[in-house]
C-alpha cells in the first residue's frame, strides 16, 4: 500500500522538540566563535534629507568595533545614475526592485524615506553594547514633508523621488472603459475596499550571520531561498561561486523573507570590510517597521448585475502602497488583476492598476502576494451586490461560477484556471455548516430583537500557485551503497514539512524507508541551483522534481540491478513495500538497495532532476465563518469556520490541514484584528506586539476542514498548492460574516480590522439614516 | 553581578552585566539555545520557561531575579533516559508545530498550564495560551496536543 495520502507524524519534530531548532541566533559553528554583533542605527523620521552624521561619540563606546554608514562603502560598486523614466515606459513585470530613479541604496545617503530605514551599522562585542553605542550615532535631519498614505502620494504634493517627478511608479492593467456595461444593470454598487497594510510577523524575525575567510563568504540568513539570496548577495561586491548561503531553521517566513534585504547585504559586507564574523538578529521593533509588509492596496470597485442574482459587469480599479521603495515593481497588483473576477463567469471584466511611493515599510509578498486582495475584494463586493439585490448570498455564488465543464477556462482578465468544480465545493460547505438552519438562527435572533446576532460569511475563492512554474524547482536523489538515501532539493523548508513530504514521495517509489532517507535544503555548496518556497510551489514543483528523480534513480538501478541478476532488465521488479529487487517470478533471489548502488558509479545511484511546470495551477475552495456580533458593543466572536479547500490529492492530510489551519488563522487575523498604521507624520503606531494586533488561541475556534481533491494535469503528482489558500479565503469569509450580521440595519460594508469601534460606528450610521 | 542559578538540575554560576535578562543567561551563558526570543515585550510567550515550576516570560525577567532559583527549559523536559515529556509527545503526534519556533515556549507553556489545571476544557486551553502567539498553526493542533497531552496524562480521561 501507498504511503502517499496517509497521516504520517514528522520527521522533522523530535529534534525541533527536544532541542529546540537552531536558527541563527543559535549557530554555534566554529566559524562564527567570537562573531561581533550587529546593530543599525535607523531612521527617526519618515522623510528627510540627512545633513550630517556623526560616528565619534558610537566609535569611542565600550565594545564597539566599527561604525559603518553608506559613505564607508566605497569598495562598492556605484548604482548606475538616476535617469528620468519616460512617460510610455511600460511597467516592470516581474518581482525586482526598481532601479534607475527609483533605487534603494543599502545604507541611507543623503535621505530618508521610512521610519526604522537604515541609516548606519554598528558593530560591537557583547549582548547590549550595539543598542547603548547606536544611540550614540548622531543624525542630522531636515525634515520634509510626509507621505503617509495612498492619498498624500497621488496628491503628488511632496515627492520621494524628486527625479522621477512623481510618486506614482508603475501602471498598469486595461484601461478602465465606459459605463455602458453598466448602465444595463438593474442593480449597480460602487464604492471603495481597503485591503490594509499588515505585518508578515513571522515568530523569528529577519537574522543574518557572515564570515568572509580565504577569500568565500559564508553567510547563514534567515531565508526562503538560499541560492536567490546567494544572487542576491553578489552586491557584496564578489561573484555567486565565492559565496555559499546556508538557510539553517527559519522560523517562519510568509513571503517576507524571499531572497533577503538590504540589512542582510551590509551584514555580509561588513564581514567582508572587518574580516570579523558579524551576527544580526533583528528585534520584533525592528521586524515591525522594516521587514517588508503586505496588501496594503485601496480598491475602487463597480459592480452589477441583474435583481435575480446575474452579475453583468466588474470593475476593479487598484491602487498599491509600495512603501518608500517599490521592490516588486508591478508584480503584486498585476497578480490582483489577473484574479479579479475570482470564480465567477461574468460578462464584462475591467481591472487596471498603478503602485505608488509613500513614506511606509516598503512592501512585498505576504502569504498570497496580490492574490488573497484579489480574492477579498470580489468576494466582498458580490455580498454587497447580493445585498443590494436582495438575493441570498449561496445563490448568487451559485447562479455566477464558472461551471465544472468549462475547464480549462480562461478568464476575462486571461488567467488560465486549469480545473475546479466550484459548486461542490460550496454544496460541501453549506451542507456540513448547516447553512440553512444558521439562517433560521439567523433570523429567529433578529426578530426577537437580541443584541449578539449572527453573520454568516461565504467566500468561493481561486488562486493561483506556481506562477513562474517555468522556473521549476531542482531535486537530487542519491541512494548509497548502504541502503540509505539522501534528497537535495531547491526547495527551502521554513515549517512546511519538506523533509517529511519528500521521503514519502521517495519511499513510495523506492521503498526505502523515511528512516532511511535524508533531506537537505538550503545550502549552496551542496545544492548550487534552485529556486525556493514561495507562492505555494514546493509540492507540485520540487515535490514533482522530487518524484522524477526518483523514478530515474529507479531506472537506473533497474539496469544495474540486471547486470547484477545477468537478467534482461525487463525481468527485473522492485518489490516497493520491502525496497528489494528480484527477478520476475523468482523471489528467493533478492538484491537489497545497498547492493544495487554498490554497483553504480562511485558506490551509488543518482538522478539530477530540474521538473518546469508549463502552466500555473488554481486551487479553489469555498470557506464558510459565523460569527456572532453585539451590536450594543460592536464586538465581534468568531464562532465557526467551515471550509472545504481544494488543492488537488492530499499528499499527507496532517501537513494539508496544518497549511489551511495557520492559513485561516492568518486570514481571519486580517479581517478582524490586523493593521499596521501610521500617524499623520508618518510614525509608525504598531512597532512592538504591544500595539499590533497578533491573533491568539482565544480568538479563534477550531477549524471544519472538509475533503475535496479535484487533481490538476499540470504535475505528476496531481497536485495544486495549499500553502496560500486558506488566508485567502479566510479574509473575505469572515469579513463578510460580520457585515451579514448587521446587513439588515442597513450596513453594507466595514472596512477591516473590523473592531468594536468600527462596527459600532458602523451600526450607529446606518441607524442614523 | 555573580548570579547562581540551577538550570534543567545542572548549577550554574556566573558573573553577569546587571541587565542581564533571564533569556540571555540561558542562551548566551547556559548555552541553551532552544529558548527563544520573540517580542522583547512579553507579548508573545516564545521564551516562557520555568521558574521555580512556574512558567515566566524570560524576556522580561533579570538573570538576578532568577539568583537562587531553578529554571526549566525545553531541553530539561524529556525524561533522563531521553523520553519525551508527554507534552513534547503530543506535539509530534497532533502536528501542534511547523517552523518550531514559538514552539519551546508554547510547550512550557502547557506543562505549567497543565500543571495547574490538569483537565482543561478547550476554552481554558485556548485562555491560558492567550500568551503565546504562534504564526504557523493557527493554534489548532496546539490546542488538540494541550489536550492530547492532559488526556494522556490520566486526570483529564474523564472530560
Amino acid at each position: 500500500m501507498s504511503i502517499l495520502g496517509t497521516r504520517v507524524i514528522r520527521t522533522e519534530d523530535p529534534r525541533l522538540l527536544t532541542s529546540g531548532g537552531v536558527y541563527v541566533d543559535d549557530l554555534r559553528e566554529p566559524d562564527l566563535t567570537g562573531a561581533v554583533r550587529a546593530t543599525f542605527v535607523r531612521s527617526t523620521v519618515a522623510h528627510a534629507l540627512i545633513t550630517g552624521i556623526d560616528t565619534s561619540a558610537a566609535l569611542e563606546a565600550p565594545g564597539v568595533v566599527a561604525v559603518f554608514t553608506a559613505a564607508d562603502m566605497t569598495d562598492l560598486p556605484t548604482p548606475p545614475p538616476p535617469e528620468p523614466l519616460p512617460d510610455d515606459a511600460p511597467p516592470p513585470e516581474g518581482p525586482n526592485p526598481m532601479g534607475g530613479v527609483w533605487q534603494e541604496p543599502l545604507l541611507a545617503v543623503d535621505r530618508v524615506r521610512f521610519v526604522g530605514e537604515p541609516v548606519a551599522i554598528v558593530l560591537t562585542d557583547g549582548t547590549y553594547a550595539g543598542e547603548d553605542a547606536a544611540e550614540l550615532v548622531s543624525v542630522d535631519y531636515d525634515i520634509l514633508p510626509a507621505v503617509p498614505s495612498i492619498e498624500a502620494a497621488l496628491a503628488d504634493e511632496s515627492l520621494l523621488f524628486p527625479g522621477a517627478g512623481t510618486n506614482v511608479c508603475v501602471r498598469g492593467g486595461r484601461p478602465i472603459g465606459d459605463d455602458s456595461a453598466f448602465d444595463q444593470c438593474e442593480v449597480v454598487v460602487e464604492g471603495d475596499v481597503v485591503n490594509q497594510r499588515v505585518a508578515a510577523l513571522p515568530m523569528e524575525g529577519r537574522a543574518t550571520a557572515a564570515v568572509f575567510k580565504g577569500g568565500k563568504l559564508t553567510v547563514w540568513t534567515s531565508t526562503q531561498n538560499a541560492q536567490l539570496a546567494r544572487l542576491i548577495f553578489t552586491a557584496v561586491g564578489l561573484p555567486p561561486d565565492a559565496i555559499r548561503v546556508v538557510a539553517p531553521d527559519v522560523g517562519g517566513g510568509f513571503g517576507a523573507k524571499i531572497g533577503v534585504d538590504r540589512e542582510q547585504i551590509v551584514v555580509a559586507w561588513a564581514a567582508k570590510r572587518t574580516g570579523r564574523p558579524v551576527r544580526w538578529v533583528e528585534t520584533r521593533n525592528e521586524n515591525l517597521m522594516a521587514m517588508t509588509q503586505g496588501r496594503a492596496q485601496l480598491h475602487h470597485i463597480k459592480i452589477g448585475g441583474d435583481r435575480e442574482g446575474h452579475i453583468k459587469a466588474y470593475r476593479l480599479d487598484v491602487v498599491q502602497d509600495s512603501g518608500a521603495y517599490s521592490r516588486m515593481g508591478g508584480f503584486l497588483p498585476m497578480l490582483t488583476n489577473l484574479m479579479a473576477p475570482g470564480v465567477y463567469d461574468i460578462p464584462v471584466v475591467e481591472a487596471d492598476y498603478k503602485a505608488v511611493v509613500t513614506n511606509g515599510t516598503p512592501i512585498a509578498a505576504y502569504r498570497g502576494a496580490g492574490r488573497p486582495e484579489a480574492a477579498a475584494t470580489i468576494e466582498r463586493v458580490v455580498d454587497w451586490y447580493a445585498a443590494e439585490a436582495g438575493v441570498d448570498p449561496a445563490l448568487v455564488r451559485r447562479l455566477n461560477f464558472i461551471s465544472k465543464d468549462q475547464f480549462p477556462f480562461v478568464t476575462k482578465t486571461g488567467a488560465p484556471y486549469d480545473t475546479g468544480d466550484y459548486e461542490a465545493a460550496l454544496d460541501k460547505v453549506l451542507a456540513a455548516a448547516g447553512y440553512d438552519q444558521l439562517r433560521a438562527e439567523q433570523r429567529r435572533r433578529r426578530a426577537a430583537g437580541e443584541t449578539r446576532l449572527l453573520g454568516i460569511g461565504l467566500a468561493s475563492y481561486v488562486e493561483i500557485t506556481a506562477a513562474d512554474g517555468a522556473a521549476g524547482e531542482t531535486a537530487k536523489v542519491e541512494v548509497h551503497d548502504d541502503g540509505t538515501a539522501t534528497v537535495y532539493t531547491g526547495s527551502s523548508a521554513h515549517g512546511q514539512g519538506h523533509h517529511t513530504a519528500y521521503a514519502m514521495l521517495v519511499q513510495d517509489e523506492l521503498g526505502i524507508p523515511m528512516d532511511k532517507i535524508e533531506v537537505l535544503h538550503g545550502d549552496t555548496d551542496l545544492i548550487p541551483e534552485g529556486v525556493g518556497t514561495y507562492a505555494s510551489r514546493s509540492l507540485q514543483l520540487g515535490g514533482s522534481a522530487v518524484h522524477k528523480a526518483a523514478i530515474e534513480v529507479k531506472e537506473e538501478a533497474a539496469r544495474k540491478a540486471a547486470e547484477l541478476f545477468e537478467a534482461a532488465e525487463t525481468d527485473v521488479v522492485l518489490d516497493a513495500a520491502t525496497g528489494t529487487w528480484h527477478i520476475a517470478g523468482d523471489p528467493d533471489k533478492s538484491l537489497s538497495w545497498g547492493q544495487v548502488a554498490a554497483a553504480g558509479d562511485a558506490g551509488l545511484i543518482v538522478a539530477n532532476v530540474r521538473f518546469t511546470a508549463d502552466r500555473p495551477t488554481f486551487p479553489f475552495g469555498t470557506q464558510l465563518s459565523l460569527v456572532e456580533v453585539d451590536v450594543e458593543t460592536g464586538k465581534v466572536t468568531l464562532l465557526r469556520r467551515v471550509t472545504a479547500d481544494d488543492a488537488g490529492p492530499v499528499l499527507n492530510p496532517l501537513l494539508f490541514e496544518g497549511q489551511r489551519h495557520g492559513g485561516i488563522a492568518q486570514g481571519a487575523a486580517q479581517a478582524l484584528v490586523e493593521e499596521i498604521l501610521y500617524d499623520a507624520d508618518g510614525n509608525p503606531l504598531t512597532a512592538t506586539l504591544m500595539d499590533y494586533g497578533a491573533i491568539t488561541a482565544a480568538e479563534l475556534p477550531s477549524f471544519e476542514l472538509l475533503t475535496s481533491e479535484t487533481a490538476t494535469t499540470v504535475n505528476p503528482l496531481g497536485v495544486k498548492g495549499i500553502g496560500e489558500a486558506g488566508t485567502i479565503g479566510a479574509t473575505p469569509a469572515v469579513h463578510n460574516a460580520v457585515i451579514d450580521a448587521v446587513s439588515h440595519l442597513g450596513v453594507r460594508h466595514i472596512d477591516m480590522p473590523m473592531t468594536p469601534e468600527r462596527v459600532w460606528t458602523a451600526i450607529q450610521k446606518a441607524s442614523e439614516k | 553581578m555573580k548570579v547562581e542559578l540551577t538550570v534543567n538540575g545542572k548549577d550554574i554560576t556566573a558573573d553577569v552585566e546587571d541587565r542581564t535578562l533571564l533569556v540571555h543567561f540561558l542562551r548566551d551563558v547556559a548555552d541553551l539555545t532552544a529558548t527563544n526570543i520573540g517580542c522583547d515585550t512579553t507579548s508573545c510567550g516564545a521564551c516562557t520557561v520555568l521558574l521555580d515550576g512556574e512558567s515566566v516570560k524570560s524576556c522580561t525577567v533579570l538573570a538576578a531575579q532568577a539568583d537562587g532559583r531553578a529554571v526549566t527549559t525545553l531541553e530539561g523536559l524529556a525524561s533522563d533516559a531521553g523520553e519525551m515529556h508527554p507534552v513534547q509527545r503530543a506535539f509530534h503526534e497532533e502536528h501542534g508545530l511547523q517552523c518550531g519556533y514559538c514552539t519551546p515556549g508554547m510547550v512550557m507553556a502547557i506543562v505549567s498550564l497543565l500543571k495547574e489545571n490538569p483537565s482543561p476544557t478547550e476554552t481554558e486551553v485556548r485562555q491560558g495560551l492567550e500568551g503565546n502567539i504562534c504564526r504557523c498553526t493557527g493554534y489548532h493542533n496546539i490546542v488538540r496536543a494541550a489536550l492530547a497531552a492532559a488526556a494522556s496524562s490520566g486526570e483529564g480521561a474523564s472530560r
